[in-house]
């Protein structure tokens, strides 16, 4: 066991340690907040704000189509082929990423990908409107197809949990099946809604595979920038990639916390 | 009555826009990776792929790391798991919000932090290969924690530690013998998710691989990315596959190898 | 003209029939129970009164409109769950208003109403409590205020006690029959508990395996079975193989002896029937001279008001309910004791076959 701990401290532990460390260091290594003040440069900011657009973005879509999805597999009651079909792809697109996603995402809607061609086909020209993969639409696209089946994994237990006595008792005192929603079903889910879409949100806020392969580096994500740092790229100040870092894992860590304290509100309801 | 339940309108409509949303990229990237010979179907795409001596090499590179690196973490997490099951249950908390860590560390930010620590006395360790195939394995090791940890320790959940190793010790076992012929047999199928699973995320892994400047197959793919065409959607496919028959694996050996259902006799 | 009828309901689910042929017609104000075993199709006709399912052929008729095809929703019927079902995120008050929240009564009324029901269940303080903060039997009475608060026609309830602990059950049960009394409201109550059922009906219906197998009070169900069924569910019963003797006497020979039945047996001589007799009606010690057996004592529980004692008698056993006397003496086992019944006290039936 105290092998475990010493591979700990030494690969998990002393790095992050670095890492905050050097956050409060400059070149010379004397303390300095400068580097926390200069993420309010306007050039980090954007791309904190682009980071925060597409995770805010992909989390919220794929919030929404996930739990519609985990909505047709419990409560809806889709066909059993349909159902285990969804639940298995969902378990196997939720662990597919990086570089062939964004792969098979150019395979599909890219220039010359086979849905682009499908639709030429039927003289809808699909980069003739002005939509291309490689920007920040494209990415959230291609976020979405395993930000969506994480969703479903998670709302999927929720959803399960709703007794359909209460909707039948519902039903039984004159509710609509959108009162029920309302008043009972939406209430009783909410805390497992935010805190699976927090979830959404770190994992897009932290993807840096995909959007590197898609968009090469042309889309300024926190994650590309911090890239961008390690190959000791233009922006200067090389402790100014610690404090990005330090930003990012403050960010994830506020996540974490969400997460945890609406999984406890969960589990009240829904046991 | 859950059966009898008949399905929704919306149900329908959901269920197949999710569908749709699954299929149309896995199929628009398999004719894609078909169509590498101009105006035929062929596999001259996976040919190329397969008859490159340069993807053949990152693979059994990454395959190597990625037993590596399942080596490495059984043997941390197994006794660990086991010692903290049996002996400090209080601390499994603490243990737990470490293996959450990976989670909340982005592996951009952690590659980060690795080649600051150790590009660098006293930790020199990208001087040499060797080293630097270790340092790789070791991050892998910790970004596979939650996964392998989470799988060993439900699989110790399920079975009376305590008992077990009290009868174990009765019988004469020493504590090495305990681990390796009571326990580890008895997480076989566990220890068998959590490999299939790490094995599944160090073959698919880019980042470490790339900043450490390492010949795996992720940074390989992006390469073929930047020069070929059809190579791509064929690579992207085989990797989709590759993550489909690792968690067949899974499911296979969680039911105890029960490829026969019983058929309603 | 009955309040609520159901008339020739049949539900098939996929290949098996789980209700059979169901015709009952309920009086206002009538309190009636679904009785009978697991899968006898109780639940299910419940449910298509509700409206939960729909009968495969058949009719509901409510107050003469024709229900049967009305969604859940829109009948006027309140309906109490086997697991309460009440909303966890709203509070006791706000689960007993929720009928007429949705039907948009002024919020003044809605308040009175709800005080009123709380009252009613005897839990006038709880009504900002959430339900998990309630016990079982709490929670049970929130549920039967919830589905009482928009005046329902009919009162439904589907094994509302099953859950609970066997002394809240009774404390409840005897609260669920006051209350329905005082409100008046036709109720129908599915159960499996026989006790239940008898004790709180003005009538009950008998099910086994999607048939009626009898209609009526609990009297006569209990002392005029209309099949073994019945019979053997309601209450124990004693059961003596036996033969006849005299068709015109009505005389039966069982285990070498005679018994009376005093009524004549409309079956041949020597034709095998089921004498049926409840363990009340046997009385300690020789009696009247009619239907005397001896047998011998096997077991003795003494169950405070009564005395359950059973017997062997040739190759069948008995049960004989005594009531308690301070100055009884308690037969002991393996003593040899004769009781004797009344010849009425006893019924017969066709022979079953053995199961």
């Amino acid at each position: 066991m105290v092998p475990f701990f010493v591979f700990i401290a030494f690969f998990l532990l002393l790095p992050a340690t670095v890492l905050l460390t050097g956050s409060f260091q400059d070149g010379e290594g004397q303390f300095t907040l400068a580097n926390l003040a200069s993420l309010f440069d306007p050039y980090i900011l954007k791309a904190y704000s682009i980071s925060l657009q597409v995770s805010i973005t992909t989390s919220l879509l794929g919030g929404l189509l996930g739990f519609l999805v985990a909505y047709a597999i419990t409560v809806g009651g889709a066909p059993g082929w349909m159902r285990g079909i969804l639940t298995t792809f969902s378990g196997l697109a939720a662990n597919f990423g990086g570089v062939p996603l964004a792969f098979a995402f150019i395979a599909t809607v890219g220039r010359t990908g086979f849905l682009t061609a499908l639709l030429k086909t039927v003289n809808i020209d699909l980069y003739g409107t002005g939509f291309t993969l490689y920007s920040f639409w494209g990415l959230t696209l291609t976020y979405l197809y395993f930000e969506f089946p994480l969703m479903v994994l998670v709302m999927t237990p929720a959803l399960t949990g709703l007794r359909h006595e209460w909707r039948e008792a519902c039903e039984n005192l004159g509710a609509s099946p959108w009162q029920y929603w309302r008043y009972v079903a939406l209430p009783i889910l909410w805390p497992s809604l935010l805190g699976a879409m927090i979830l959404l949100f770190g994992s897009a806020f932290g993807a840096y595979a995909t959007a590197q392969a898609l968009t090469g580096g042309s889309l300024l994500l926190v994650t590309i920038l911090i890239g961008q740092q390690i190959r000791g790229d233009v922006l200067g100040n090389a402790n100014l990639g610690y404090a990005l870092a330090l930003g990012m894992v403050v960010i994830m860590a506020l996540c974490l916390t969400g997460y945890t304290v609406l999984y406890q509100r969960t589990t009240r309801w829904l046991k | 009555m859950t059966n009898g339940r008949r399905a929704t309108f919306w149900a329908w409509l959901w269920g197949l826009v999710g569908l749709l949303y699954f299929f149309v990229p896995l199929y628009g990237t398999l004719d894609f990776s078909l169509r590498a010979k101009r105006g035929e179907i062929s596999l001259l795409a996976y040919q190329n792929v397969f008859g490159d001596p340069q993807f053949l090499a990152s693979f059994a590179y990454s395959a190597r790391m990625a037993l590596l690196t399942i080596l490495i973490s059984i043997l941390l997490v197994v006794p660990t798991a086991y010692w903290l099951h049996l002996k400090l249950p209080k601390l499994r908390p603490v243990v737990e919000l470490i293996t959450l860590l990976p989670f909340i560390i982005p592996v951009i930010v952690y590659v980060f932090g690795l080649i600051r620590t150790f590009s660098r006395p006293p930790f020199l360790l990208t001087q040499t290969e060797w080293t630097t195939d270790l340092l790789l394995a070791s991050a892998y090791v910790v970004i596979s924690l939650p996964y392998m940890y989470r799988a060993v320790d439900t699989g110790l959940n399920t079975l009376d530690v305590h008992t077990l190793t009290e009868a174990a010790q009765s019988l004469g076992a020493s504590w090495p013998a305990i681990i390796l012929r009571v326990i580890v047999p008895n997480l076989r199928v566990a220890i068998l998710s959590g490999a299939l699973l790490t094995f599944a995320t160090v073959i698919g892994e880019l980042i470490l691989a790339d900043f450490l400047v390492r010949p795996a197959l992720g940074p390989y793919m992006v390469l073929m990315g930047q020069s070929r065409a059809y190579e791509p959607a064929a690579l992207g496919l085989l990797s989709f596959a590759l993550t489909w028959i690792s968690m067949g694996l899974i499911q296979f050996f969680s039911r105890g190898g029960a490829a026969l259902h019983p058929s309603g006799r | 003209m009955p309040f609520l009828e159901i008339n020739s309901v049949n539900k098939v689910f996929q290949d098996i029939t789980v209700v059979k042929n169901f015709n009952l017609h309920v009086e206002q104000g009538e309190f009636i129970s679904f009785l009978g075993p697991s899968g006898c199709g109780k639940t299910t006709t419940l449910r298509i009164v509700a409206g939960f399912e729909q009968p495969s052929s058949g009719t509901v008729r409510l107050a003469g409109a024709d229900i049967t095809t009305q969604p859940p929703n829109r009948r006027n019927v309140g309906m109490v769950f086997q697991s309460y079902a009440l909303f966890p995120n709203m509070t006791v008050a706000d689960n007993v208003a929720f009928g007429l929240t949705l039907r948009k009564k002024p919020k003044d009324q809605i308040q009175r109403r709800v005080r009123e029901l709380l009252e009613l269940i005897h839990l006038p303080d709880r009504s900002q409590n959430y339900p998990a903060q309630l016990s079982g039997g709490q929670q049970q009475r929130v549920a039967l205020a919830r589905a009482l608060a928009f005046e329902p026609q009919v009162l439904l309830l589907d094994e509302p006690l099953s859950a609970l602990d066997a002394k809240i059950r009774d404390e409840l049960r005897v609260e669920i029959r006051r209350i329905q009394q005082r409100v008046g409201i036709t109720t129908i109550y599915v159960t499996h508990d026989q006790q239940e059922a008898m004790a709180l009906s003005d009538r009950v219906v008998v099910m086994s395996q999607g048939l009626v197998e009898q209609v009526g009070t609990p009297f006569e169900v209990y002392n005029y079975p209309q099949t073994s069924f019945v019979a053997a569910f309601v209450g124990t019963l004693n059961t003596l193989s036996c033969a006849v003797v005299d068709a015109a006497q009505g005389t039966l020979a069982c285990q070498g002896q005679v018994f009376e039945t005093g009524a004549p047996i409309a079956h041949p001589a020597g034709h095998a029937l089921a004498l049926m007799l409840r363990p009340e009606e046997l009385r300690y010690g020789p009696g009247g001279g009619q239907n005397r057996l001896a047998g011998e004592v096997l077991d003795v529980s003494f169950l405070g008001a009564t005395v359950r004692v059973r017997l062997k008698l040739g190759g069948s056993t008995l049960t004989a309910d005594l009531f308690n006397e301070r100055m009884l003496v308690l037969p002991r086992i393996g003593e040899t004791h004769t009781f004797s019944f009344p010849p009425h006290a006893c019924w017969i039936m066709p022979q079953q076959p053995a199961n």
